[in-house]
C-alpha cells in the first residue's frame, strides 16, 4: 500500500515464493499473520475494539443513538459505517486524502450488513414506525500494513460483540407522543447478536495463485483481489472484486471455495479470541493497556 | 481591572455530564444536560479537594509509550487521565503534497494536523477533522512545536506531525503537544528542548488549579492553556478563556508553568527509559568492566 516501492526483482522474488507456497515471511498461501485483539478500550463509546494484524492497526468505536426508522422499513433499526483514514497511517491520508479508500471500505461493509441475513436490524427497533436504535460504527485506521478489509471487519465484529445497548422502556402514548424511559442503572444493557455477522476475507491474486492476508509488499505485486463476506456457517453474503486486474472465471470459482474455508476458520478463531478477551475483562481488575502495550 | 483576554470558550464545546456517560444521552433534551453540568458544583471542596479528588497542584495520572507504530518515523501515545492521544511524525523529508512549492530555503516546514476520532467525545462528532476548532488546534500545535524544533537544521525539508485524539476528557491540546513532543523525540528530530503544555484554572476566585479536566472545564471556571519550553521557562503559546482578575494571572500562570515542569520530568523519564530499553542491545547505558558508561 502506501509508500511501498518494490523493484522488479523483489516482485519476482515474492511471486516465486507464492508459487512454491512459501511466502517471504514463512507463511503458506492460506495463513494469516498473528493478530492482537483488545475490547472495551474507548470508554466514551458503547462498544469498542482494537485489532492489530501485524502492522495494520484498527480501532473501532460503536455509539448508539435513538432515531426514527425509515418509512419503508418501519420495524428495523439503522446501522451506519464511517471509516476515517487517519493521517497517522500515512501522510497521503492528510486532509481529504484518505476519503476514497474510506468510502470503498464503508460501502462494502454496509452492503455486506444490509443483506438481512447477516445482522438482525429488527432487534434494534424500539417502537415500530416511531423509534429505533441507530448504531454508528466508526472505524479508525491508524496504520496500514496490508489487508485492511479483513482487519477492519474483524474489529467491527469484535466491537459489535462488545457493544452494550441501553435498555429502554416505552411508555403509553399520549396524543401520539412517546415517552421513552431509560433504566437508571447504566449497566442495564443488552448485547447484540453477532452470530451471523460476516468476516471479510481478501483473496489476492499473485501470478496465478490466490493468497490470503497479503502484506503491503504482496499487495504491491498483485493486480486484482477478491473480497468475500463470509459468515460463521460458511455463507457468502457479498462479494466484490477490487483493484484493476481481472480474474478468469475458473480462478473465481476456486477463489470462492478457498475463501469460504478460510472465512469459516477466521470466524472460529475470532470467536475464540472474543471469548478469551471477555473472560479477561470479567476478571477482578482487568488491565486496560490499549496502546501502552 | 479585568483581563479581557477571553477567547473562544474551550469548555463549552462538548456538553454532557459525567454522571450520564453510558447511553443516557438519548432522548433527553439538550437543555436538561446543560443544567446538570452547571448546577452549583464547587470546583474545590471544603477539604481542598477537586471534583475528581485531586489536590489543586496535582496532575492527572500520565502514562505514555514511545514508538507505537513501526511504519512512521516517530510515534507516541499518551494518556493524561482519561484523555488519550496518539501522535506520529513523518520526516524530515522532501516537501510533498500541498507544501511542495512552499518549502523554505533556510529551515524546515512544520506541518501539523489535529484530528479527533468521531467517538472520542461524549456526543458523537460528525467530522474527525477540517472543522474550525480542529484547524485552530492545528495552528496552535504548529506554533508550540515550531518553537521547540531546531528547524534551521533541516532546510528545504518538511516535518509532518499528526495527532489523533482517541478519547477527549479535557486538556486535549496539552496532551497533543506532549504526545507530539515524544513522537518528535522518537523520530530523532533535533529539538531545542521539549515543548510541554499544561492547563490551569482558578477555583473560588483565588486558588489556582493545574491540569483541568473536562468536568472542570464544563463547570465553567476560567481556563489558561500554556505551552512552554520548561527548562528555559519560556512560553511558546498561551491561550485563555473567560475572564478573571488581573491580579490572579501571575499565580495561575505560575501554576500552569509548574505543571509543565512536572510533566517535563515525567516525559523525560519516559524517554530515558525508552532509550535504555531500545538501546540495550547495542550496550547503551551499560557500564563496562572499567566502570565507564558506554
Amino acid at each position: 500500500m502506501a509508500g511501498v516501492l518494490l523493484s522488479e526483482a523483489e516482485k519476482t522474488f515474492i511471486l516465486h515464493g507464492v508459487q512454491s507456497d512459501l511466502r517471504n515471511d514463512g507463511r503458506s498461501k492460506q495463513d494469516y499473520r498473528p493478530m492482537e485483539l483488545e475490547l472495551d478500550i474507548v470508554t466514551h463509546a458503547n462498544g469498542s475494539a482494537r485489532v492489530r494484524l501485524a502492522n495494520t492497526d484498527i480501532l473501532v468505536g460503536v455509539k448508539t443513538e435513538i432515531d426514527v426508522p425509515k418509512p419503508e422499513k418501519p420495524d428495523e433499526g439503522k446501522i451506519e459505517f464511517f471509516v476515517d483514514c487517519s493521517a497517522n497511517a500515512t501522510p497521503e491520508f492528510e486532509g481529504k486524502g484518505g476519503e476514497d479508500l474510506a468510502t470503498e471500505i464503508s460501502n462494502f461493509l454496509s452492503t455486506s450488513f444490509n443483506s438481512g441475513l447477516s445482522f438482525d436490524l429488527k432487534s434494534l427497533c424500539i417502537l415500530k414506525e416511531i423509534q429505533c436504535w441507530k448504531l454508528y460504527v466508526d472505524i479508525l485506521i491508524l496504520e496500514c500494513g496490508g489487508n485492511l478489509f479483513d482487519a477492519v471487519s474483524l474489529a467491527v465484529k469484535a466491537a459489535l460483540h462488545n457493544t452494550m445497548v441501553p435498555r429502554v422502556e416505552t411508555m403509553a402514548m399520549d396524543g401520539g407522543n412517546v415517552d421513552l424511559q431509560l433504566s437508571g442503572d447504566p449497566y442495564d444493557c443488552w448485547r447484540l447478536d453477532i452470530k451471523n455477522v460476516p468476516c471479510l476475507v481478501t483473496l489476492t491474486k499473485i501470478g496465478e495463485h490466490l493468497i490470503v492476508d497479503p502484506t503491503a509488499e504482496e499487495e504491491n505485486c498483485s493486480m486484482a483481489s477478491l473480497v468475500l463476506a463470509v459468515t460463521e456457517d460458511g455463507r457468502i453474503n457479498s462479494l466484490s472484486k477490487t483493484s484493476v486486474g481481472s480474474f478468469h472465471p475458473h480462478t473465481l470459482t476456486e477463489g470462492l471455495k478457498v475463501g469460504t474455508e478460510v472465512g469459516i476458520r477466521l470466524n472460529k478463531a475470532l470467536k475464540e479470541a472474543l471469548e478469551k478477551e471477555e473472560k479477561r475483562l470479567q476478571a477482578d481488575k482487568p488491565e486496560r493497556s490499549g496502546f501502552l502495550k | 481591572m479585568d483581563c479581557h483576554a477571553a477567547m473562544r470558550g474551550r469548555g463549552g464545546g462538548f456538553s454532557y455530564s459525567h454522571a450520564a456517560v453510558i447511553g443516557s444521552r438519548c432522548g433527553q433534551p439538550v437543555g436538561c444536560r446543560r443544567a446538570a453540568a452547571s448546577t452549583a458544583m464547587e470546583l474545590l471542596s471544603d477539604q481542598g479537594l477537586r471534583l475528581d479528588g485531586r489536590r489543586p497542584d496535582e496532575l492527572r495520572n500520565i502514562r505514555c509509550k514511545i514508538g507505537v507504530f513501526s511504519q512512521a518515523d516517530g510515534s507516541a501515545y499518551i494518556e493524561q487521565g482519561n484523555t488519550k492521544v496518539l501522535a506520529t511524525v513523518y520526516g524530515p523529508h522532501q516537501p510533498r503534497g500541498q507544501a511542495k512549492n512552499k518549502f523554505l530555503f533556510d529551515e524546515a516546514l512544520v506541518n501539523c494536523q489535529y484530528s479527533m476520532a468521531v467517538f472520542s467525545t461524549g456526543e458523537r462528532k460528525r467530522r474527525p477533522r477540517g472543522d474550525r476548532k480542529s484547524q485552530e488546534m492545528s495552528i496552535h500545535l504548529r506554533q508550540a512545536l515550531e518553537a521547540a524544533i531546531r528547524t534551521e537544521l533541516y532546510p528545504r525539508s518538511q516535518i509532518d506531525i499528526y495527532v489523533e485524539v482517541l478519547q477527549a476528557d479535557g486538556g486535549n491540546y496539552c496532551a497533543c503537544v506532549n504526545a507530539a513532543t515524544l513522537a518528535l523525540v522518537d523520530a530523532g528530530v533535533g529539538l531545542r528542548e521539549y515543548a510541554v503544555a499544561c492547563s490551569a484554572s482558578l477555583a473560588n476566585g483565588e486558588i489556582p488549579l493545574v491540569d483541568v479536566s473536562h468536568l472542570e472545564e464544563s463547570t465553567g471556571g476560567p481556563n489558561l492553556t500554556v505551552a512552554a519550553l520548561p527548562i528555559s521557562g519560556q512560553v511558546a503559546l498561551m491561550e485563555m478563556s473567560q475572564r478573571f482578575h488581573c491580579d490572579h494571572l501571575p499565580k495561575v500562570l505560575e501554576r500552569a508553568l509548574e505543571g509543565c515542569k512536572d510533566i517535563h520530568r515525567i516525559l523525560d523519564e519516559a524517554v530515558r527509559k525508552h532509550v535504555e530499553e531500545t538501546g540495550r542491545a547495542s550496550g547503551w547505558g551499560q557500564v563496562d568492566r572499567a566502570g565507564i558508561v558506554l
